[in-house]
C-alpha cells in the first residue's frame, strides 16, 4: 500500500435493504492515525456504514476500499486487521472476563500462549484485571463496554471501529471509555466511530462527517465545522409558556440566525453578552443562557433537527 | 477447515461448563431406558419371539439411534438461536476472519464430538446388557454420528430461519416426538398402516435405526448398509446447503 493511500476510501457508497435506502451514496476517506467520526441521529445510516466497513455487510453500490483491499473478496483478510466494538455487546455472559478475551483471540488464530499474555495486558489496559476470573454477567454496563473494547484489541488492529461506544453508559463510565480511547489514539491506532453525542465527537474526533437520512451533510474538524457553520456564541432563551415569534429583524444586525425549538429560542451571534439586555427587554424570557457554539448547533443548522430526539 | 476449528473451540469451551452433568445424563439415560423397556416391557412383549431376538436386544439399537437424533436436534436448536440472537456469539465470530461456513462447520464438528462421546458410552452400556451380538457393533459409532448430523444440519437451518423460539415447541412436538415413536425404534415399521409406513421409510431416523440395528445384531449386508449411509449423507449435505442460506440471510445483512 502506498504511503498516501487512505486506510478507508469510499465513493458513492450505498446500502439498500429492499426498498429502504440506509446509505445513499456517501464519499469519505479515513487516513492512518486519525480519529474519524460519523455524527448523526438514530437512523442516519451510521451503523449500516460501519457494518460495511467491518466487512459483515456487502455494499449495494459504489466503491469501498479498506486497507487497499476489497471488502467483498478479502473480507477475512481485512477483518484480521480490524477491531470491532459493535453497538450491541456480543460477549458470552456465562464465560469469565478472561475466557471471553481468550476465545475471541483464538478466532484470529493467535496461539494459546500469546492470547493468554495478550489477555492479561489488555485487562490491565481497560482496568479489569481484578475481575479477570469473574463471570461477565454481573458486570456493569461500563465494564462490559471496556471488556468489549479490550476484546477488539486482541489482534492488535490497525483500525478500531466503534459503533456508539458510550451509548447507555453513565457520565463517569463514559469518561473512562473516552480516556482509554484517547490513549489508543496516542498510540497511533486509527479510530472510526459513530455517535449521536456531540460532546463525544468533539472530545475524540480529529475529523468527522455529519450524517442525516443516509447522506453526508458536511465534513471537517469539529472546530472548523463550528467556525464555518455557526457563530461564536449562542444565546438560549427559555419561556414559561409558548415562545414568541421572532426573526432576525427583531435584533437589528446583532443576530446572524435564529432557531426556534419547541421549548426554547436559539440566537446565533458573535457577542452573546451584548445581546442579553436586548433579549430581556424585547422578549421577557424566563431564563437566558450564553454559551459557545457546539456541534449540536452545526447539526441543527444542517438538518433543522436536534441530535437526540 | 482451520477457521472452522476456531469456531469449534468456542463450543468446546462452553461445553466445559456443563460436561459433568452431561456425562451423567448420557449414562443414566440408556440405563433407565434399557431397564424399563428392555428388561421390564421386554418380558411382556415378543412372547412368540416374532422379532427373532430378545426385545432388549431389539430395542437397544433403536434407542441409541433415536438418542443420536435427539442430540443432533437439540444441539442445533436453542444453541443456534442463542448464538444468533441472545449471546450473539455468531456476530462476534463474523467480525473476526471467520466466515459463515466456518460458523456452521465448526458447530457441526462440535455436535459430531458430542455424538461420538454419547455413542461410545451407550455402546459400552449396551455391551454390559449383552445387547451386542457382533463386532460389527463398533461400526454403529460412526453411524450414530451420521444420524445426529443428518438432523443437526437441517435443524440448524430451521433455527436460523425461525423468528422466535416458540417454533421449537412445534419442532419437538410434531417432528421429534413422532419420529422417536414411529421410526422403528420400538417396533417394526411394517406394523404401521400404509401411507404412514412409507413416511417412516423416508425419515432419516428409520434409516439410522435400521442400520444401527443390523450392525449391533450382526445382520448387516453391504448394499443395504451403503444405501442407508448414502441417504443419511444426503440429509447432511442438504442440511448444510440450507443452513448456509438461512445463516447468510440472518447474519449478513
Amino acid at each position: 500500500m502506498s504511503a498516501t493511500a487512505p486506510l478507508i476510501h469510499a465513493r458513492g457508497l450505498r446500502k439498500e435493504f429492499g426498498t429502504l435506502t440506509a446509505v445513499d451514496g456517501i464519499d469519505f476517506d479515513v487516513q492512518r492515525g486519525e480519529a474519524f467520526g460519523f455524527l448523526g441521529p438514530n437512523g442516519a445510516g451510521k451503523s449500516s456504514t460501519m457494518r460495511m466497513i467491518g466487512c459483515v455487510s456487502p455494499p449495494s453500490g459504489g466503491t469501498l476500499r479498506i486497507l487497499d483491499m476489497d471488502p467483498v473478496h478479502d473480507g477475512p483478510k481485512i477483518r484480521a486487521r480490524l477491531g470491532v466494538v459493535p453497538q450491541l455487546d456480543t460477549l458470552d455472559l456465562e464465560l469469565t472476563v478472561r475466557e471471553n478475551l481468550i476465545i475471541y483471540g483464538r478466532y484470529f488464530g493467535l496461539s494459546r500462549k500469546d492470547v493468554r499474555d495478550r489477555a492479561d495486558e489488555l485487562l490491565e489496559f481497560v482496568q479489569l484485571s481484578d475481575r479477570a476470573n469473574d463471570r461477565v454477567e454481573p458486570l456493569s454496563g461500563g465494564m462490559k463496554r471496556r471488556l468489549t473494547i479490550a476484546r477488539a484489541l486482541v489482534n492488535e488492529p490497525e483500525v478500531l471501529l466503534l459503533d456508539e461506544p458510550t451509548t447507555g453508559l453513565d457520565p463517569q463510565a463514559r469518561h473512562v471509555v473516552w480516556d482509554r480511547l484517547f490513549r489508543l489514539k496516542q498510540q497511533g491506532v486509527t479510530l472510526v466511530l459513530t455517535t449521536h453525542y456531540m460532546d463525544e465527537a468533539e472530545q475524540l474526533c480529529d475529523r468527522l462527517v455529519v450524517m442525516d437520512k443516509g447522506s453526508i451533510a458536511e465534513g471537517g474538524s469539529p472546530l472548523e465545522l463550528i467556525r464555518r457553520l455557526s457563530t461564536r456564541e449562542v444565546v438560549e432563551l427559555r419561556f414559561s409558556d409558548e415562545a414568541p415569534h421572532v426573526d432576525e429583524q427583531t435584533f437589528g444586525g446583532q443576530v446572524a440566525r435564529i432557531e426556534t425549538l419547541p421549548d426554547r429560542i436559539l440566537l446565533y451571534t458573535d457577542d452573546g453578552d451584548a445581546l442579553v439586555p436586548v433579549a430581556h427587554e424585547r422578549l421577557n424570557p424566563q431564563s437566558v443562557l450564553v454559551r459557545r457554539s457546539t456541534l449540536e448547533d452545526v447539526f441543527l443548522r444542517l438538518t433543522g433537527r436536534t441530535l437526540v430526539d | 477447515m482451520a477457521y472452522a476449528l476456531r469456531s469449534f473451540e468456542y463450543w468446546a469451551y462452553s461445553y466445559r461448563r456443563v460436561w459433568r452433568g452431561s456425562i451423567v445424563t448420557s449414562i443414566v439415560g440408556p440405563v433407565l431406558y434399557l431397564s424399563a423397556l428392555g428388561v421390564g416391557l421386554g418380558t411382556l412383549v415378543n412372547k412368540g419371539n416374532k422379532l427373532g431376538v430378545p426385545y432388549l436386544d431389539y430395542v437397544a439399537p433403536g434407542i441409541l439411534a433415536a438418542t443420536a437424533m435427539q442430540i443432533g436436534t437439540f444441539e442445533s436448536s436453542y444453541p443456534v438461536m442463542a448464538a444468533i440472537r441472545w449471546t450473539r456469539q455468531f456476530h462476534a465470530m463474523l467480525s473476526t476472519p471467520l466466515r459463515v461456513r466456518d460458523l456452521i462447520v465448526g458447530h457441526q464438528l462440535y455436535i459430531a464430538c458430542r455424538l461420538t462421546m454419547v455413542g461410545a458410552i451407550y455402546l459400552a452400556i449396551l455391551a454390559a446388557f449383552g445387547a451386542l451380538h457382533s463386532p460389527l457393533a463398533l461400526l454403529a459409532l460412526p453411524v450414530v454420528v451420521l444420524i445426529g448430523l443428518a438432523h443437526s444440519g437441517p435443524v440448524s437451518a430451521f433455527s436460523a430461519w425461525l423468528e422466535r423460539d416458540e417454533g421449537f415447541n412445534a419442532l419437538f412436538r410434531f417432528g421429534v416426538m413422532p419420529m422417536f415413536l414411529f421410526s422403528g425404534t420400538f417396533f417394526p415399521v411394517t406394523r404401521l398402516p400404509h401411507p404412514f409406513r412409507e413416511v417412516a421409510y423416508a425419515t432419516p431416523l428409520w434409516n439410522g435405526v435400521d442400520l444401527t440395528r443390523h450392525l449391533t445384531l450382526g445382520t448387516a449386508t453391504v448394499w443395504q448398509s451403503l444405501a442407508h449411509i448414502a441417504y443419511l449423507v444426503l440429509w447432511i449435505a442438504v442440511g448444510h446447503v440450507l443452513a448456509r442460506r438461512t445463516f447468510q440471510r440472518r447474519l449478513v445483512l
